[in-house]
């Protein structure tokens, strides 16, 4: 199996604004490529381009096998879409929805309304399947998007942050379906905000900022980038700090540094479980009673901020 | 060809359904057409005399016309709305004729054009309007007000197409619609204005539809002289229309290509 999407040196620019520089993306078919990216990086524009709604400046991009820019209609046969923002009829019942788009994918009535019926159950929308899209909650929204996009059995998938802003049983639920496609054979490229959220699905993330990659791999790849395991000493007083820095000193691979609460003490380890154990009994000898004491391994969030420069933070939306 | 054969029915489903869940779209065609027929045609037809007609009678061209302009507005408020809410992306991202989603837009505007005419035809008969060159010409007319509706529909698409902010799209609309309305014999006859006003008065295409419409209903006062247009409405008015649809179509097409939401 070769790549269901393949990107390379991607250009876009809207007036001013250079909004893609270069963009290379490869996704082998049957995989999760997570792209992550604070806003504005240029994940969307990605996607638009992949997807046929947007034309780049220069570069080529091939998705389940056709030229985007030569043969934008062989694309949109084999890829389904959910935006940012669900595309959704409100007037319209979640049955009639499905129905609209499985017709325009040109299926027959019979069998858009059998790929209707299967989808509405299989995403619990089965109660609301005949209710005007507009009574629906924003977690409905969404799976009904994403249902949309299922029901003629893409290929490829693009998902464009499809579980921002939704409550945790409705993520789980997308979850849920997109390992099931996974599962079927089906490629999935997914721009989301959420780092836990690739950690979860990704089988390989590329990380946009500024309009280009600039870090690639496997989460794991990603973590190993920035480092090693962390050991983290919690204490109940604040005025037993100096003597845990005192004493894991010695166990450690840089010099400890006290956190943002005041009593948490952190430390990068060299040498692994040998160094868990000799920081521990130095807190012992110097009669420092932790209250936690954990090995941690550095988060994808650790990753962004490294990589990004902290400018995630700067969209204000909070991570879960 | 086939596709968009394919298409077009699905998504002009698609709007009478739409048709059928907004209460207020459907009193837009049948209410408000009576309110304009009662309010000119009642109001300013006993008010005002007209030499050679009766007011009344002379009025009904104009109110038809007027309420085919209203398409404009129509069509541009849905094509906005489709882009603001996404239907335009996912459109755009499924194996769909291209041309499909205005064609259908525009034709289910038309359907309401066509349910707003009958609706008028009706009320119009109630307070006395009556046609007097027989059923053909009288159906010719409603041919032509169509497809002055039709063109209107298609620049309303792609002024919805351009604008994209359904708040917005209204103005616009009215910017437009306003002075092709009143700038026009709809309501009046252009005899008496001062000669430049009236030149521009008479080149309006709007004018050539109602004098077509008024020529073809019987109602019209006896024609005087008059610039080119209004001498040979019929011709004019068609001629127009389908050199207007010859630029407009093929613009607002490419702008729904080109269109992305947000």
């Amino acid at each position: 199996m070769g790549n269901a999407i393949e990107a390379e040196g991607l250009h876009k620019r809207y007036g001013e604004h250079q909004a893609l520089r270069g963009v290379d993306l490869a996704v082998p078919a049957g995989s999760l490529l997570g792209v992550l990216g604070p806003n504005g990086a240029g994940k969307t524009t990605t996607v638009r381009v992949l997807t046929t709604l947007l034309e780049a400046d220069s570069g080529r991009a091939v998705v389940a096998g056709h030229d985007v820019r030569t043969h934008p209609r062989e694309v949109r046969r084999r890829i389904g879409l959910t935006g940012q923002y669900a595309a959704l009829d409100e007037l319209l019942t979640g049955r009639e929805n499905l129905h609209l788009v499985g017709r325009l994918h040109r299926m027959g009535t019979g069998a858009a309304k059998a790929a209707a019926g299967d989808l509405l159950d299989r995403l619990d929308l089965g109660d609301a399947a005949d209710r005007p899209v507009k009574t629906y909650s924003g977690g409905m929204r969404r799976r009904l998007d994403l249902a949309a996009c299922l029901i003629a059995g893409p290929e490829v998938l693009f998902l464009d942050e499809p579980t921002t802003g939704l409550d945790l049983t409705s993520r789980l639920t997308l979850w849920d379906m997109i390992r099931d496609q996974l599962a079927q054979g089906v490629t999935v490229l997914m721009t989301t905000q959420y780092l836990e959220e690739a950690d979860q699905l990704a089988d390989r993330i590329s990380v946009i900022d500024g309009g280009r990659v600039i870090a690639e791999g496997t989460p794991d790849e990603l973590k190993g980038k920035v480092g090693g395991e962390r050991l983290e000493v919690t204490v109940a007083d604040p005025a037993d700090v100096p003597e845990a820095v005192r004493a894991l000193r010695a166990a450690a691979a840089a010099e400890p540094s006290v956190g943002q609460d005041g009593r948490t003490v952190g430390a990068p380890l060299s040498r692994g479980m040998e160094s868990v154990s000799e920081a521990a009994a130095a807190l012992h000898t110097a009669g420092v009673r932790p209250v936690e004491f954990a090995v941690r391994r550095p988060s994808l969030d650790d990753v962004f901020l490294a990589l990004t420069g902290g400018s995630t933070r700067e969209g204000g939306e909070p991570t879960p | 060809m086939t596709e968009i054969l394919k298409d077009v029915p699905v998504l002009f489903g698609r709007h009478m359904k739409h048709l059928v869940r907004i209460p207020e779209k459907l009193l837009g065609v049948t209410v408000m057409p009576v309110a304009y027929v009662v309010v000119f045609g009642i109001l300013f037809g006993s008010a005002i005399t007209v030499p050679g007609s009766d007011y009344r009678e002379y009025l009904m061209a104009g109110i038809f016309t007027q309420m085919m302009l209203t398409n404009l507005g129509n069509t541009a408020q849905g094509v906005a709305g489709d882009l603001r809410n996404g239907a335009v992306d996912r459109f755009r991202s499924l194996p769909m004729s291209r041309s499909a989603v205005l064609l259908a837009r525009t034709l289910s505007d038309l359907t309401l054009a066509v349910i707003a005419c009958a609706t008028m035809a009706v009320v119009g008969h109630l307070i006395g309007w009556r046609t007097h060159e027989g059923l053909l010409p009288a159906l010719g007319a409603f041919g032509i007000l169509l497809l002055l509706g039709w063109t209107m529909s298609w620049i309303g698409a792609l002024v919805g197409l351009s604008v994209r902010s359904p708040e917005a799209v209204n103005s616009i609309a009215f910017i437009i619609v306003m002075p092709l309305t009143f700038l026009s014999n709809a309501f009046i006859p252009l005899d008496g204005l001062p000669g430049w006003l009236r030149a521009v008065c008479e080149w309006n295409p709007i004018s050539a539809v109602v004098a077509a419409c008024r020529e073809l209903f019987g109602n019209t006062a006896a024609v005087g002289e008059g610039a080119f247009p209004v001498q040979h409405p019929v011709a004019v008015s068609l001629l127009l229309n389908l050199a207007i649809l010859a630029v407009v179509v093929p613009l607002a097409v490419r702008a729904y290509r080109r269109a992305t939401s947000r």
